[in-house]
């Protein structure tokens, strides 16, 4: 339609410009494909081949093949640290896909109730945290649970829960699962929205239909409404999981660069800075930072294929 | 469903303001301790600041001990420019996708979408390399570059299905007239398409204003800190100091807040409209 309005409406200049690249749609493109190529596929790109590089004392870099792979995935010095990290990634987005996204259909399945008064202001409120920065939320949840201040610990007595407080912040055994679920306190505001809007979009017919046919509450949850967002669901899921594949910020704000007590809040994108940065002794390393880079692409990316080829046809076809 | 019981709508609220609670309090409680006397942050932490318990005291010593001003002005430079940048060369990409068919055109339209899915932070290492090389570190061009070219492939779809809703007329019209192809765009597309440009402002500003990766790798120092950066270093610095801390935190969360108040409705209309479909 719109080249063919553009040909007739422009006959004589399209014509001796046949062959070439029209002018004015290179002029558009070219600052974003040019910004965007320099500053965001090249340093991805350039990643991963310097992730086939290791650099000696004088610094010159010389090809080592898969070598920074194995050093990655097979030496004791490295790899314990890196599965460490993965298995706790893999732990911070189960968290994140169980309670996060589960509290988000909840909160969404209430607010779409017909003629719910206050939804906007309850929506509103909810969503307010994930606005905020997350080093900034990591302070205000740090001071929170800190038993020096003790509004956690006397908040629980008030319900009768006071003998369960403990510096879950600092216990080897709690710390991941209460940044976990700081995080997850954060971001559920996300899916409430995306999982709300899905429910919204169903015809009434659909469930008056469905209503009038027998269907209790719960049956039109599980069989009606529930298959109708799936698709969302499945969205949610993969930005759940990329955000939590790439999340850093969090557990840098709140437990620095080692992620502490003893590497048990370690994930992907902490250990990613201190291989890059160094810590302590062990000196940075431009080109083993590239290669957990790149580890990391490669578990995003067979995230992402698993959603668009596996999850996301699928779906689909269930849908309408 | 529609048979509402009365009953059933109490316990509906109640839940909700449950979670309203937890949702906000925690931030109320941090901005209400921020104005109390050190003694009344730990005596009474739930009670609201009194005449006897008021003080500016933590804000005075944040603006006295760091350049929070400094760190304020940096974050909204950045942001701002960044915005801009992403609005104006994002709408012309988008309107070249979809407004002309040319040979690669489907290519380079997921060419431009892997962004959305690849975070750009996985090229650090590069990134920090590259700046290093053009003398780029410790500036706020850096981040604004590196900023731009996060926040495009988003803002190219959702203005990409924007604009393909605008009437084919006008243009047709202006076509017929004679008008450049540059000024449509100028004078017809980019007026036409403020609605869309909130919706890509608070999807795009929100990330760069609280992010704190690319500022802590590419601009640590120099008072080119972001108010991210800076407030993460400042607490570093003063973590015993309660009322300090309390005020650097309300601090941050101002802005972001104020903004809040007026982009909320924005925000939810593009997150219920599909923008992420």
């Amino acid at each position: 339609m719109s080249t063919q309005s553009l040909q007739t409406s422009l006959p004589l200049e399209s014509v001796p410009r046949r062959s070439g690249f029209p002018m004015h749609i290179a002029v558009f493109l070219a600052p974003a494909v040019i910004v965007y190529s320099v500053f965001s596929i090249y340093p991805l790109i350039d990643t991963i081949r310097l992730s086939f590089y290791a650099g000696d004392q004088a610094g010159i870099r010389h090809f080592v093949g898969w070598g920074n792979f194995r050093t990655l995935l097979a030496d004791p010095a490295w790899s314990g640290q890196f599965w460490n990290a993965l298995r706790n990634n893999l732990v911070f987005f189960a968290i994140h896909m169980v309670v996060q996204n589960g509290i988000g259909l909840g909160l969404a399945m209430l607010l779409s109730l017909p003629r719910l008064t206050g939804g906007s202001v309850y929506r509103t409120l909810i969503f307010l945290p994930t606005m905020l920065s997350v080093v900034i939320i990591g302070f205000i949840w740090q001071l929170i649970l800190n038993p020096l201040w003790g509004i956690a610990p006397s908040l629980l007595k008030a319900v009768g829960l006071g003998s369960l407080f403990g510096p879950w912040l600092g216990q080897e055994s709690t710390a991941l699962v209460t940044i976990s679920l700081i995080s997850v306190w954060q971001f559920v505001g996300i899916p409430m929205m995306l999982i709300y809007a899905a429910l919204i979009n169903i015809p009434d017919d659909l469930l008056d239909a469905a209503t009038v046919d027998g269907a209790g509450p719960f049956s039109v949850f599980w069989f009606v409404r529930l298959p109708l967002i799936l698709p969302t669901l499945g969205v949610v899921s993969i930005l759940t999981f990329v955000a939590n594949f790439n999340a850093f910020d969090l557990i840098y704000a709140v437990k620095g660069a080692l992620a502490g007590p003893n590497f048990s809040t370690d994930i992907l994108g902490t250990f990613f800075y201190r291989t890059f940065f160094g810590y302590q002794l062990q000196v940075g390393s431009p080109t083993m930072g590239a290669t957990v880079a790149t580890a990391m692409l490669v578990v995003i990316l067979i995230g992402v294929m698993i959603y668009l080829f596996g999850v996301q046809r699928r779906l689909q076809r269930h849908t309408f | 469903m529609n048979r509402s019981i009365r009953p059933g709508r109490i316990a509906v609220h109640l839940a909700l303001v449950l979670y309203t609670v937890i949702a906000i309090g925690p931030i109320l409680l941090i901005v209400i301790n921020s104005f109390k006397t050190r003694r009344a942050i730990f005596a009474d932490p739930l009670g609201f600041p009194d005449a006897r318990t008021f003080t500016t005291i933590g804000f005075d010593q944040v603006f006295a001990k760091s350049d929070f001003g400094l760190y304020f002005f940096n974050s909204l430079t950045v942001t701002i420019v960044s915005l801009a940048l992403i609005v104006l060369i994002g709408a012309m990409a988008a309107w070249a996708l979809t407004e002309y068919r040319f040979p690669g055109n489907t290519i380079l339209t997921l060419y431009l979408a892997i962004g959305i899915m690849v975070p750009i932070r996985l090229g650090s290492v590069s990134i920090l390399r590259m700046m290093v090389e053009l003398n780029l570190v410790n500036t706020l061009t850096a981040l604004i570059l590196v900023y731009v070219a996060q926040g495009l492939p988003l803002a190219i779809l959702i203005l990409g299905e924007f604009i393909q809703q605008i009437p084919k007329d006008l243009r047709d019209a202006a076509r017929c007239d004679g008008v450049s192809e540059y000024r449509i765009f100028a004078s017809i597309i980019l007026p036409l398409i403020r609605p869309a440009i909130a919706t890509v402002a608070v999807f795009t500003m929100v990330p760069i204003w609280n992010d704190l990766w690319f500022p802590l790798i590419l601009s640590p120092g120099d008072g080119k800190q972001t108010i991210t950066l800076g407030v993460q270093q400042f607490i570093g610095q003063y973590v015993t100091d309660w009322n300090a801390v309390l005020a650097s935190l309300t601090l941050a969360i101002a802005p972001v807040l104020v903004l809040y108040v007026f982009f909320s409705r924005y925000l939810v209309r593009g997150l219920t409209a599909g923008a992420v479909k």
